[in-house]
């Protein structure tokens, strides 16, 4: 048996993060690399350590294999402990019931005996899709003070862009009187930020009939905060004012990692006592040849770069080859960017394999299309992959241009990701087609 | 995977020649590379050979070394049974507590050797780093019936620098028994170098210990080893491959700039066998505004606004507008204001250079500031 604990965190770690395309085809959104180091999912787990915070349970759902090698047992975040600690909790099997998370209130509903064995007084539900630093014993001293059942966390945003927003309308007392999902004509300016405290004896209840109702979403934000406003429960918003960025589509991924490049970035990841941690990788420090040129960049371990990095973001193993140049781009850990390439205004995964003279993406100004490249993937000596486009995990790109066939299905398949930067992808193919190398390459 | 061995590292070498480097700290705890520190090598080594079970003898400024150490987590030796030990000195009816030499240090660790479960112990030093695994010199020492089993490289002259001061060279036979061992020789005609690294069964090396012990000795290669060529079967095993060793502030010096070379920091770093640290959750690396790097290597956790060439940044520096980086070696934590100017100079941690500041050794006597100095 567990000892009792004030709070317990619940960290919604399943989202799929569609819209990031390729980024997300084989792991989950809060496993996404930010910063040339971190995973989004080290800011809520760092912020829960670093607020005293040493029980949180981790719900997983989606492509959940990465995630969960990267969390292991928790000891990057000191959330090893005997008492506590990091609990990775997919769905399973549970004799007739055994079903998928239908919904953020049903994955805590499902593992109410889970939370239950610590028996807290207050349950704190966070998201894995954000990147920010905040104290959530605030939160929780809110809450207390305000004896409230429910409190949320909001942050101002521009009025004209409340109609994006879940809106919170409030009293003077920021007791919340109303919740608006995306409201058309917004009453206010407060977002929630999808992090809640609840009394764990009240918002058990309220979970359970959710759970019961067939016709309910089992969504926090849709079903159970409408619901507990129905019945006059007491809801508070607790404004937030630091640094908070949603990194759901590419545009703003890469938006996110460029903030870290400016002198002073509104993040500022320097902070002693509230740093955030990681599972480190096991490398040297990286290395920069008398050849090569860094501008304005952010580079990490374990790279070695012979050729020209220009405002961009180099994850650990990286190698920027002799007259290479990589400007305005996110290179992820273990990429081989090869001699005389170009990558310009794109995002590349891990792994990915850049031969020489290829050239990704296009110079242009910031306003235009980012390019993709997926995990794994190889793009051959002089192949050209032009802004806007995403190249799938594991493809192969050819000299001519010519795309692979996983690739040419998916992009039947959807074409959400990112408007602007489909569109580029809807052209036609080239007479050529895909040649049977490439074939045979996009399948290994 | 040799599992019937148990390590143990002697992290009480005495270097004067390290200067201030060692004032604070033992070799051990010597921070190399961007990013290690010494011990991490023939740590490393041990661990990767699959041994489980290591000690790390300490004698004196063994502060930064246990902290370094920390429960041997890093090195995957925070286990249930056997894992990392580390034994300090302490005074008891057979040890007067400081060591004088190894052979002290040996007698004050009987315990942990007695209570070891493994039938070999490899003994190694810790000023000295390379990477290697030690499987095939276990073969040749089971295979040859070796009593003692040394390891040795054979540099060639242009890449040894005249540390022979320093030096212990064997001479053997064709047979590869060592028949005679010269200490710091001055000039010699050897060329076979120890590596101060043995494999030695853990009985024979108990009844040694204890024999010296009784005549009164202290020192494990002047007096054991010498004492017992010819009456024991003593072999050296050759180590092909980069050996570096902290026998001066000059030494320390081109073994860190030796790591620019891209071709050996791969070899050592990036191989199978993989050197292993305890790693601090640095942010990476931020080049600002004019940053002009060029042949150097740049840890984690640094900010970089002017020039840097042929250095070595650990973790955390930060070097301001203007200021100008030469061939040199900068320890975690230092800051170097605008417009300074560094040339041969090795940086203890925790300085901070003023702004136009200008400090300028060469190669063969690097400038060394202490740790935490403004200079």
């Amino acid at each position: 048996m567990y000892r009792k604990k004030q709070v317990v965190a619940m960290l919604l770690a399943g989202g799929q993060g569609s819209r990031l395309g390729a980024l997300t085809d084989q792991r989950a959104k809060p496993a996404v690399t930010y910063g040339g180091k971190y995973r989004i999912i080290d800011f809520p787990l760092s912020n829960c350590i670093h607020s005293g915070i040493d029980t949180v349970g981790v719900l997983t759902q989606y492509q959940p294999l990465e995630l969960n090698t990267y969390i292991g047992t928790g000891s990057p975040w000191d959330l090893d402990s005997m008492s506590g600690g990091a609990f990775v909790l997919p769905p399973y099997v549970k004799g007739k019931s055994g079903k998928w998370y239908s919904g953020t209130a049903n994955a805590i509903y499902q593992n109410m005996y889970f939370v239950e064995q610590f028996d807290p007084e207050i349950l704190i539900v966070l998201s894995g899709d954000h990147i920010y630093k905040m104290n959530y014993n605030w939160l929780v001293q809110a809450h207390i003070e305000k004896k409230a059942d429910a409190t949320i966390a909001v942050i101002p945003v521009p009025i004209e862009e409340a109609s994006r927003f879940g809106i919170m309308n409030t009293d003077k007392k920021m007791r919340v009187r109303e919740f608006e999902e995306k409201p058309e004509k917004p009453k206010n300016n407060l977002a929630s930020m999808g992090i809640y405290a609840f009394n764990w004896a009240k918002i058990k209840t309220y979970l359970t009939e959710d759970a019961n109702d067939p016709a309910s979403d089992n969504d926090f934000g849709k079903n159970i905060i409408p619901a507990m406003l129905a019945k006059g429960e007491k809801l508070y918003a607790y404004e937030f004012t630091g640094y908070w960025k949603d990194v759901g589509t590419i545009r703003s991924l890469w938006e996110a990692n460029m903030e870290l490049l400016r002198d002073f970035p509104p993040l500022n990841l320097y902070d002693d006592p509230w740093r955030i941690f990681s599972r480190n990788p096991n490398e040297p420090p990286h290395y920069v040849d008398s050849g090569a040129v860094i501008r304005n960049s952010i580079i990490s371990e374990g790279c070695y770069i012979y050729g020209n990095v220009i405002n961009s973001i180099l994850s650990s193993g990286v190698t920027v080859e002799r007259n290479a140049v990589v400007r305005d781009s996110i290179i992820m850990s273990e990429t081989r960017v090869g001699e005389g390439s170009e990558v310009h205004m794109s995002i590349v995964d891990e792994e990915a394999d850049v031969g020489k003279r290829a050239k990704i993406g296009e110079c242009l100004d910031v306003n235009k299309k980012i390019t993709v490249v997926g995990k794994r993937a190889v793009i051959r000596n002089g192949a050209v992959v032009s802004a806007g486009k995403q190249v799938d995990c594991g493809a192969t790109v050819l000299k001519e241009g010519a795309a692979s066939p996983a690739e040419a299905k998916r992009r039947k398949k959807d074409g959400d990701a990112d408007g602007k930067a489909r569109s580029a992808v809807k052209k036609p193919q080239t007479e050529k087609g895909p040649s049977r190398a490439s074939r045979g390459a996009a399948k290994g | 995977m040799i599992r019937e061995a148990f390590g143990m590292i002697y992290a009480g070498e005495q270097i004067i020649n390290l200067r201030e480097l060692v004032e604070l700290r033992a070799v051990g705890a010597l921070p190399i590379g961007g990013r290690y520190r010494v011990i991490d090598f023939p740590l490393s080594n041990m661990v990767n050979t699959g041994i489980r079970n290591v000690a790390v003898i300490t004698n004196r400024n063994y502060n930064s070394l246990m902290d370094h150490l920390g429960s041997g987590k890093s090195w995957d030796l925070s286990r249930k049974s056997d894992g990392l030990f580390i034994l300090t000195p302490y005074a008891n009816r057979d040890n007067p507590g400081i060591s004088l030499g190894l052979i002290d240090a040996l007698k004050g660790s009987m315990d942990y050797i007695r209570r070891a479960k493994q039938e070999y112990c490899i003994l190694s030093g810790s000023y000295i780093i390379y990477n290697r695994v030690f499987d095939d010199m276990m073969r040749f020492h089971v295979e040859n019936g070796a009593d003692l089993t040394i390891l040795y490289d054979r540099p060639s002259s242009e890449n040894y620098d005249g540390e022979r001061y320093n030096d212990v060279r064997l001479n053997m036979d064709n047979t590869g028994v060592v028949t005679n061992i010269e200490i710091h020789p001055g000039l010699s005609a050897l060329d076979r170098i120890s590596m101060d690294t043995y494999i030695i069964r853990k009985d024979i090396l108990i009844y040694l210990v204890e024999e010296s012990v009784a005549k009164g000795e202290h020192h494990f290669v002047e007096d054991l080893i010498r004492g017992n060529i010819g009456r024991l079967k003593v072999m050296g095993f050759e180590h092909t491959g980069y050996v570096g060793r902290m026998h001066s502030v000059a030494a320390y010096y081109k073994v860190n700039m030796d790591f620019l070379d891209t071709k050996l920091q791969k070899a050592l770093f990036r191989g199978r066998n993989r050197i292993f640290t305890k790693v601090k959750d640095e942010v990476p690396a931020k080049y600002i505004g004019e940053s002009r790097v060029r042949n150097s290597i740049v840890a984690n956790g640094c900010i970089i606004e002017g020039e840097v060439e042929n250095s070595i940044l650990f973790r955390g520096v930060y070097v301001g507008k203007g200021a100008n980086v030469r061939n040199s070696i900068l320890l975690p934590g230092t800051e170097v204001n605008d417009n300074a100017e560094l040339q041969y100079v090795v940086i203890d941690k925790n300085v901070s250079v003023r702004n136009r500041s200008r400090l300028i050794g060469n190669a063969e006597f690097p400038v060394v500031i202490r740790k935490g100095a403004m200079v």
